[in-house]
């Protein structure tokens, strides 16, 4: 375990709400999340739009709100992250790849935010060249402004500033909505040569194409839960899988005939099993107890019944 | 250039307007212009019927109006009543004085108030944001004569620091004023105009701040290890100054307002004292003369923050005039 370049261990992250008066009411957005990140791998958290996977890059990076709670133990190389820590670091060895172009300073041309507020001026901003030229950003995008830049700019201009620290952890926030084919392949292709590079890549999408094209690891979040981590090849056919979740979703691809099921990821934690509602295995157990991920041969799995349905399918 | 044409066909079609509108509310009001000429002489009838002949009373109302609007494009104003020399040349050094105090006024309170805004919302949530926001509240609620009156009590009445009021020492001629007795005789009233203007651009700016701080490219400057002070410089600032000034400026009116009580307070002869004259002693023409330059000089503040927006912000200048 120790060659982890990110380690997540059993974090929660939940916001306090006032309802009525001062009736508080806890929200948990995200539930004992664990995952690990290697150097040159790529690991893909894949959850529904809108389910909070975002809020466990901002933990990483130390920048929750501050009305939110969270719990657990984030490690980078080893070390528990404090949030000194997390300020100390962020920006130099990890860095993150922001969702859209409303993450830059709708006032400030690009080639000076990128920048920051380096010391010397003159050489970040020839190595911000640099890395602009890399990805293909010519000289006149330097002097753009934000509202400027086309899509699939803006998703190059967000790359190369994370980039320019040259980091050893990118942490890729939903990078590819709303881009054309061609950009999201070109992103994809960007973020396979960052794990060639021996980077760590924790990849947050939602977007199942660009998860199994990228990945080594995928991660699959259902309300709040982490339910199950599996290598990507693995995603290819569903009875590799592991979890009735996670095969449902890839039997529902296109290439996989479609296949439909019903009912919702639950908004609100529940007492036992967060997918008792909508299981085709569910046993009297599962609706009071719990599943803890478990490791299950190189995946990890938060499921009572797992094995017992592999039993029958054998 | 078409923008501006634009803006300058509006001004003449407010100014008509309003001119009309204040001259039929005078009209309808017991304000009877003959009588305030008169003041306290005793009159035969026929020569009170020869002044109202002047006067035009009895003359149908909109024979009247068009008869006003008439001299207002001739730039002929008329006398005032109390002052016995014509409105603009009223206007003109009324107004010279009080530019100093409400120039003065604004631009401190303009920086004052900017820059507590910005520590406030920098420091969000601390006692200092809470003492910068009690008094911004504390401010804003209370009525611009009424601080006057209370600044006027500590610093001129307990401290004896200041005059009690008059932009010139009693018994000195205006043209022999000296620099200082004259700076001497401003401070208060402008300081009491400028903290009077500082707790909405205070408030206001903060309130901004707060919300760049909650914006995601804060969040991302942040994730890239840029210290807080810096980013509130770097982004805070550059995004919060200039809707900040276009604010000021949206201010011109609520100055001009402040002013009038204030200079009536601090007895400063400038053109708030002037309106207030004006008003309690029915001199009709120069408050009617008032009204249309306050009109113009709120009218400015307004399209020069209408300029600001739409040509410095980067977003808004693409191609001109749409």
């Amino acid at each position: 375990m120790n060659d982890n370049l990110l380690t997540v261990e059993h974090v929660s992250i939940s916001f306090t709400q006032y309802l009525q008066g001062l009736e508080q009411h806890i929200l948990k957005v995200i539930s004992d999340l664990t995952l690990s990140v290697k150097q040159g791998e790529i690991v893909a958290i894949l959850g529904s739009s809108g389910s909070g996977k975002s809020l466990l890059a901002h933990a990483i990076l130390g920048i929750l709100p501050e009305n939110a709670i969270c719990e657990g133990i984030i490690s980078f190389k080893g070390d528990p992250l404090t949030q000194e820590k997390k300020e100390e670091i962020r920006g130099k060895h990890i860095s993150l790849i922001p969702q859209s172009v409303n993450f830059l300073d709708p006032l400030m041309k690009v080639s000076q935010q990128a920048i920051g507020d380096a010391k010397d001026k003159e050489k970040t901003l020839k190595h911000q060249r640099k890395i602009f030229e890399k990805y293909g950003l010519g000289k006149e995008v330097d002097d753009l402004y934000p509202f400027e830049l086309s899509g699939g700019m803006a998703r190059k201009v967000l790359l190369s500033t994370a980039l320019l620290s040259n980091p050893e952890l990118i942490v890729a926030d939903e990078p590819t909505p709303g881009l054309d084919e061609k950009s999201v392949n070109e992103t994809i292709k960007d973020i396979k040569k960052l794990s060639e590079d021996n980077k760590g890549v924790l990849l947050i999408t939602h977007e199942i194409d660009v998860a199994l094209k990228t990945a080594d690891k995928i991660a699959i979040f259902y309300s709040g839960y982490v339910i199950e981590i599996n290598k990507t090849e693995n995603f290819k056919d569903s009875s590799k899988l592991l979890h009735p979740y996670s095969k449902s979703l890839i039997e529902a691809l296109p290439q996989n005939g479609f296949k439909l099921t019903e009912g919702v990821q639950p908004h609100e934690d529940v007492e036992g099993c967060i997918y008792y509602e909508n299981c085709p295995i569910r046993t009297d157990f599962c609706e009071k107890n719990k599943p803890e991920l478990v490791p299950y041969g190189n995946a990890m799995i938060r499921c009572h019944n797992f094995k017992k349905e592999e039993n029958d399918e054998s | 250039m078409k923008f501006l044409g634009y803006k300058l066909v509006r001004l003449l079609i407010l100014l008509t307007v309003i001119a009309a509108i204040s001259f039929i509310m005078i009209d309808l009001s017991p304000i009877d212009p003959v009588r305030a000429y008169l003041g306290e002489m005793s009159n035969a009838p026929e020569q009170i019927e020869k002044l109202s002949a002047y006067w035009g009373v009895g003359v149908p109302i909109q024979d009247k109006i068009v008869g006003w609007l008439e001299d207002i494009v001739q730039l002929k104003l008329g006398t005032s009543l109390i002052y016995r020399i014509p409105v603009t040349q009223v206007i003109m050094e009324k107004f010279t004085a009080s530019l100093v105090l409400m120039a003065v006024s604004w631009v401190i309170s303009g920086i004052v108030g900017f820059s507590l805004g910005i520590i406030s919302g920098a420091k969000r949530g601390t006692w200092i944001d809470k003492i910068i926001k009690t008094y911004c509240y504390i401010l804003q609620s209370s009525p611009a004569f009424w601080i006057a009156l209370i600044v006027l009590i500590i610093f001129s009445v307990w401290l004896n620091w200041f005059p009690i009021g008059l932009a010139v020492p009693v018994g000195v001629m205006a043209e022999n004023v000296t620099f200082w007795e004259w700076l001497h005789r401003l401070i208060l009233p402008a300081f009491t105009l400028s903290i009077v203007g500082i707790s909405s651009i205070a408030l206001y700016t903060r309130d901004r701040l707060v919300n760049i701080e909650n914006s995601d490219f804060f969040l991302f400057a942040k994730s890239r290890g840029e210290k807080h002070w810096s980013i509130i410089i770097k982004h805070g600032i550059r995004n919060v100054i200039l809707p900040a000034i276009t604010l000021q400026f949206l201010s011109f009116s609520e100055l001009f307002g402040g002013a009038v009580l204030v200079e009536q307070v601090f007895s400063y002869p400038g053109i708030g004292q002037a309106t207030i004259e004006a008003g309690l002693r029915s001199d009709v023409p120069l408050l009617l003369g008032i009204v249309l330059v306050s009109t113009i000089f709120v009218f400015v503040g307004n399209t020069i923050a209408d300029i600001l927006y739409k040509y410095v912000d980067p977003r808004m200048r693409g191609d001109g005039d749409e």
